[in-house]
């Protein structure tokens, strides 16, 4: 695309944008800021709540939390914290005295922290699946229990025994947040400043410009995210060494009590807070979506209606039969894939191996860069925006989020189950069939729920490779964003949110439809 | 019944892993013989019944010969076999019922699979039980319809891989008594293996030990 003299000039016309400079930082300190928050969230969270009923309860929450996708968070968070949202009606006009909203740009504020809080939310429940995932290799339990023998206070004994070994396990996870949250674009066009907004969303609008030097200029800029990206990472990266070196000592200074009690306060308090708003945010969409006349200092409408959802029904039905039709058969697709390697990899005896970075490769690039490549390789190749295209970018991304899920579960399972089953003179192909899947429908179908989930929150891979002629229910939000209009973007986000959430309630309502065994038989022990 | 075309032979068997020598074992187990494999964890024991059964993990490499009667066993795949399993997890699959495990371990040809069904539960005393879902069962329960879905389906030989090491004393004794009987009236060769000086007097024939 171009010659070397347009790709100069490309480099030249991005360096002379106005705000290119604030841009870049945005996007590099939200990412590396709302990482930092969840995952300081997440580890206090583990440190200071283990084996507590607020542990058992968050962590029922989390996977809806997490199904729930980013454009719905981000308009639901909106809502909670702009000037006339619900956060200023509780406190108003008792305690701010404000009779009107007050005019302040809290949303879209142009040192993206509004951004930032909204990734943390999305970005902590994704961090502390991955932890609690990691948490039963560690044999926590045992180490607790000896460290608070030796005298250690319970929350910095997790913290001193536990997250040490942790950490390495989460690592991979924590990029891929990283590269995800310097370069998102549904979140960032919703909370993110405007003029400029971040480099993702500036890209995103070169990309779109009819004007064929803003393309080239779009090239150039998506290089230049993926430096950014990779800046973010290597800073990362950095402050990890530093941190090691400056808790060698403290790890083993011998101190059993200090800060106990902040710690403990901090970790559940994060958490908790966290999720309130998440929750709190799903149920301003819902108030939005069936307000009629709502003046300001009041918390509740003075009236309610269904006319946004009623006119919003008509509009509604094709961009959901697209949003299913992705949905489904990405994930169909990636199911399919996944098994497959799976099961390969038990025939062959193959232990996974390093070659597996390739799969997580499409999470650890920022997704603008890595689409934009699809993009001009397919319009190179003479491939049309299309359904197929948007099924084949999607695939990319739920094809590790499904291997992720199911990897595990697949790997543990008894070998036993299958020798007794060949023993018995079942070949190995039908026994793949009648006793593999089987037992493992209810992870498999875990799995397909979030995947279904993962493709139904894309936002990117279906406004680039389906240029707008494949739209989702969620591009269809997206682009309430601008418009302004609460109700109408209440009713859509929150069909959004509820999608992928059917998905999950199928996942487990089937196997016990399907008369599937009520305990999993999966942690049956090996001896001998 | 001809002894030497049904007995089980492994002749100059020896397994290594990672080059080391794990075991060496040769010997001709006749129809409703049971040889015991006797060894501390570790020795191989499993590894054996694995060879043997066609599971051998490719961290092992094995040489010799196992025959069934003049069948060459180790050249066929691990469903042509013969060999049933029996494991000290009774293993009942927990997405079909009793009657469903049962027809599992039946040849897909076998006639008048109800009937059969009905009369193996019956044998051990389990008679209706068809639709019961298995984690209904107690353990005993299970290891005994766990025995049977093995002996429907007509193994030319028997593996038992520490079968009785998970169920209580009373319940052992019943158990060793129940599957050696069995796999007596069978007429079918069996290889124990175990740590379990009882077990290998219950079973009463020929031992070995490995370690």
């Amino acid at each position: 695309m171009g010659s070397e003299q347009a790709n100069l000039s490309a480099w030249q016309m991005l360096f002379a944008q106005p705000g290119l400079g604030r841009s870049v930082a945005v996007s590099f300190a939200s990412g590396l800021a709302s990482t930092a928050l969840a995952l300081l969230i997440v580890v206090l969270f583990l440190a200071a709540s283990q084996g507590t009923w607020l542990d058992r309860s968050l962590r029922r929450l989390v996977s809806p939390l997490l199904a729930i996708p980013h454009a719905a968070v981000a308009f639901g968070f909106a809502f909670l914290i702009a000037p006339s949202g619900l956060m200023a009606r509780l406190i108003s006009p008792w305690l701010s005295g404000w009779e009107a909203p007050p005019d302040a740009l809290i949303v879209n504020d142009p040192w993206g922290l509004a951004l930032t809080f909204g990734l943390v939310l999305k970005e902590a429940p994704f961090l502390l699946l991955m932890s609690l995932a990691a948490l039963p290799q560690l044999q926590a339990e045992q180490r607790l229990r000896l460290a608070r023998s030796l005298g250690y206070s319970p929350t910095l004994a997790w913290l001193k025994v536990v997250l040490p070994s942790l950490y390495p396990l989460i690592r991979l996870p924590i990029y891929a947040v990283i590269a995800y949250a310097t370069s998102v674009v549904d979140m960032a066009l919703i909370l993110g400043p405007r003029l400029p907004p971040t480099l993702s969303v500036s890209i995103l609008g070169w990309f779109s410009d009819p004007d064929i030097t803003h393309r080239f200029m779009a090239s150039a800029a998506a290089v230049l995210q993926l430096r950014v990206t990779l800046a973010a990472l290597l800073s990362w990266w950095l402050l990890e060494q530093l941190a090691r070196r400056l808790s060698q000592r403290w790890l083993t200074n011998g101190d059993r009590q200090r800060g106990e009690a902040l710690f403990t306060v901090t970790g559940r308090a994060g958490l908790t807070l966290a999720s309130l708003a998440a929750l709190a945010a799903l149920i301003g969409l819902g108030l939005f979506s069936v307000a009629g006349f709502w003046r300001f200092p009041e918390l509740l409408p003075q009236s309610f209606t269904f006319d946004h959802w009623q006119r919003s029904a008509d509009m509604l039905a094709g961009p959901l039969v697209n949003t299913a039709l992705v949905a489904l058969l990405s994930t169909g697709l990636a199911a399919v894939l996944v098994v497959a390697t799976l099961e390969n990899e038990q025939r062959q005896q193959i232990h996974p191996t390093r070659s597996l970075w390739l799969l997580y490769l499409p999470l650890l690039v920022p997704q603008i860069a890595f689409l934009y490549g699809l993009v001009v390789a397919a319009e190179r190749l003479g491939i049309r925006p299309q359904l197929a295209l948007v099924v084949a970018g999607h695939l990319l991304f739920v094809l590790p989020y499904v291997y992720l899920s199911l990897a595990e579960a697949y790997r543990r399972l008894d070998p036993r189950w299958l020798y007794i089953a060949q023993s018995l003179g079942v070949s190995r192909r039908r026994a793949f069939w009648r006793v593999r899947l089987p037992l493992l429908l209810a992870p498999l179908l875990t799995a397909v729920a979030v995947g279904l989930a993962v493709s139904i929150g894309q936002y990117l891979p279906t406004q680039l490779l389906g240029a707008g002629r494949v739209p989702t229910v969620t591009t269809e939000a997206v682009a309430l964003a601008s418009g302004g209009n609460r109700r109408l973007i209440g009713v859509w986000a929150l069909v959004q949110a509820g999608l992928p959430l059917v998905g999950f309630m199928a996942a487990v309502a089937l196997p016990r439809w399907l008369g599937a065994p009520r305990r999993a038989p999966l942690n049956v022990q090996r001896q001998g | 019944m001809n002894n030497a075309a049904n007995a089980l032979t492994l002749e100059q068997v020896s397994i290594h892993l990672a080059g080391r020598p794990l075991l060496h074992v040769d010997a001709t187990v006749a129809p409703g013989d049971v040889l015991t494999v006797m060894g501390p964890s570790g020795s191989g024991k499993s590894t054996l019944l694995a060879f043997i059964a066609g599971f051998l993990q490719s961290t092992f490499t094995a040489q010799g010969q196992v025959r069934l009667g003049d069948t060459d066993v180790l050249s066929l795949p691990a469903e042509q076999r013969g060999v049933g399993l029996l494991f000290q997890d009774p293993l009942l699959f927990p997405h079909l019922s009793v009657g469903g495990n049962l027809r599992f371990g039946l040849p897909h040809r076998s006639s008048q699979k109800s009937a059969q069904i009905a009369k193996a539960l019956e044998q051990v005393g389990l008679a209706g039980f068809e639709a019961r879902d298995p984690a209904t069962l107690s353990g005993g329960q299970q290891a005994r319809v766990a025995l049977m879905r093995l002996l429907l389906s007509q193994p030319r030989a028997v593996l038992l891989d520490e079968p009785f090491s998970k169920l209580d004393t009373a319940l052992r004794q019943e158990m060793r008594a129940l599957v050696f009987g069995q796999l007596r009236e069978a007429g079918l060769p069996a290889l124990l293996v175990t740590h379990d000086e009882a077990d290998a007097t219950a079973a009463g024939g020929p031992i070995i030990a490995l370690g």
